[in-house]
């Protein structure tokens, strides 16, 4: 049994976004890079399905990106995936999601993977599309939005997270591709000796074909930093100053405080 | 231009979220008509054409016979664009649908450009502009970007049909927990995110609830955390909430969560980063550690 787990590497979402040069992305300069939450998901539902069967699937690590993106591959080998792969293309950032996804379809059409894990959406782009879209390439059934997931023989149960806090109940048997939500599981951390092993791990790099790309279907432009329509006041200071005007601010703002302190 | 909206129904209930769609529409001056699969006694009120499926034959969301169902609206539609609601059905069917038409899909737009769509990233803090390359698009809404217009009317019915046949089964609703806290009617939430850094800081967060006789909230990643009980998630996959007084702490303000508490009176955010979204909607912005903050407010509000 196969298992691909696709993963991608973003910016530290604390960071001050500046625009590059053209406009259509942020500029890298400064930032610092790690593994997009969602995937550390996929890692752990992959890695927890190779252990309740006894280490018998082969988990694949897979993500496109830079040099740089060879980091998150090295974290998940540490996480328990057994192999990794590097699709090279410095002009991922350029990719629109069909892009992408063609990428990755073309990677695991013919290896036969059985479950596909990829989170349900990256936090720098966030349109929740690479995934369900190698599914939809490689004629694959699709879960989206993940919260609970169990393998039972070749079926998938998963539940899918909706609106108000209900959980949607589905059935389906491999081959299946599935987008993990935030909780669905716990994530592991790497432990020391699981980091010493990784480094034996085999990561095969390629080169990503861009004259075999499919051409893209959108473009990109205007990356700003929004202006805040918020007319809110912005306080910095020491805190005990800082508390005194809040509570100054509150006692004129709104009718909490006006007795003696408490409601 | 025309657009063919999406509509969603879960157990017999038209979602709200249609009038956005049709404010959407309106927006860009479209023409309208929608495709759904839907209870025939919820239908929404429009003048138009209403391409209808019935749920009680095809069932709760099923990703292949809902794709199969859209695909057919739009070949007779044939629409300039398919629009969706960045939802759990619109999320999950838009691509599909983007995928089979070989079609740009624009992911939980957020406004209408000169040149393409407004859209949120780096999580709420940027924007971009996305241009569809493609004759037809494939659009989600951010839910809340778009006011909902209200329409009336008795849409043209045409039904259609499509096989049933799928890969995936729908087997049950899971309710959330019952017994858990009701938010709804706080006056004062104090709000817990990730910004709080360790589970033991939740005390400092309660503290300053129990000052106000208030409310303790939390947004996802501390509930994902374990750090608070899933009933205390504000958000929309937890509860919305309307307190007069909003204290957002630690909170970078992820369109999920401004969703469960935009109808608060009055927001205060403590988080260290000034650029974080909860800006937006804070009427009160404190760039402060709340480790060091909270504690020292909460002792001059007992005073």
């Amino acid at each position: 049994m196969n298992i691909l787990v696709c993963i991608k590497q973003v910016p530290d979402m604390e960071a001050r976004f500046i625009p590059n040069a053209d406009g259509t992305w942020f500029a890298e300069t400064g930032l610092a890079f790690r593994m997009n939450d969602y995937d550390l998901y996929a890692v752990e539902a992959a890695v927890r399905l190779k252990e309740q069967l006894c280490g018998a699937p082969e988990v694949t690590v897979l993500s496109i990106g830079p040099d740089r993106a060879v980091e998150v591959i090295r974290k998940a080998l540490a996480l328990g995936c057994d192999r990794g792969v590097h699709i090279r293309d410095p002009y991922v950032t350029e990719r629109d999601p069909w892009q992408i996804a063609s990428m990755i379809a073309g990677y695991g059409r013919s290896r036969n993977f059985e479950l596909i894990f990829t989170g349900m959406q990256s936090q720098d782009r966030g349109s929740a599309q690479v995934g369900v879209l190698v599914a939809e390439q490689l004629g694959i059934a699709c879960v989206t939005t993940i919260v609970g997931f169990s393998w039972h023989n070749g079926t998938v149960t998963a539940e899918r997270e909706l609106e108000g806090g209900t959980r949607g109940v589905v059935r389906l048997k491999s081959p299946a591709l599935l987008t993990c939500q935030l909780g669905l599981n716990t994530p592991r951390y790497p432990t020391l000796p699981n980091i010493m092993k990784s480094k034996k791990k085999e990561i095969t790099s390629l080169l990503s074909d861009a004259t075999a790309l499919p051409g893209r279907l959108s473009s990109v432009t205007g990356f700003i930093h929004p202006e805040r329509n918020g007319s809110g006041l912005v306080l910095q200071g020491e805190v005990s100053e800082l508390a005194d005007r809040v509570i100054a601010v509150l006692k004129e703002k709104t009718t909490l405080l006006s007795r003696g302190g408490k409601r | 231009m025309k657009t063919l909206l999406v509509g969603e129904c879960r157990e017999g209930r038209l979602s709200d979220s249609a009038a956005e769609l049709f404010g959407f529409a309106n927006l860009l001056g479209a023409e309208s008509a929608m495709v759904l699969v839907g209870a025939s006694d919820d239908l929404p009120c429009f003048e138009g054409r209403l391409y209808f499926a019935d749920a009680r034959e095809y069932g709760e969301y099923n990703p292949e016979v809902h794709k199969r169902l859209v695909l057919k609206a739009v070949e007779l539609e044939r629409p300039d664009a398919v629009v969706f609601m960045h939802s759990s059905y619109g999320w999950d069917l838009a691509p599909r649908i983007a995928a089979a038409m070989r079609s740009a899909q624009v992911s939980s737009v957020t406004g209408i450009e000169s040149d393409g769509f407004m859209v949120e990233c780096c999580n709420g803090k940027m924007r971009r502009t996305v241009r569809p390359l493609t004759p037809v698009v494939v659009l989600t809404l951010q839910p809340g970007a778009f006011s909902g217009l209200h329409t009336d009317g008795v849409p043209d019915m045409l039904m259609i049909e499509a096989d049933m046949t799928s890969p995936v089964e729908f087997v049950r609703y899971e309710p959330p927990p019952a017994g858990g806290v009701d938010l709804s009617r706080a006056a004062v939430i104090v709000g817990a995110g990730r910004g709080v850094g360790k589970k033991e800081h939740v005390e400092l967060i309660r503290e300053l609830a129990a000052v106000f006789g208030g409310e303790v909230g939390a947004s996802r990643p501390v509930i994902d955390a374990g750090w608070l009980e899933r009933s205390r998630q504000i958000g929309t996959t937890g509860q919305s909430v309307s307190p007069a007084l909003y204290v957002a702490c630690g909170i970078s303000g992820a369109i999920q969560h401004l969703a469960g508490m935009k109808g608060s009176g009055f927001v205060l955010a403590v988080n260290t980063d000034p650029d974080a979204p909860i800006g937006e909607l804070a009427d009160l912005f404190v760039v402060a550690d709340l480790v060091q903050f909270l504690p020292v407010l909460t002792a001059k509000l007992q005073q």
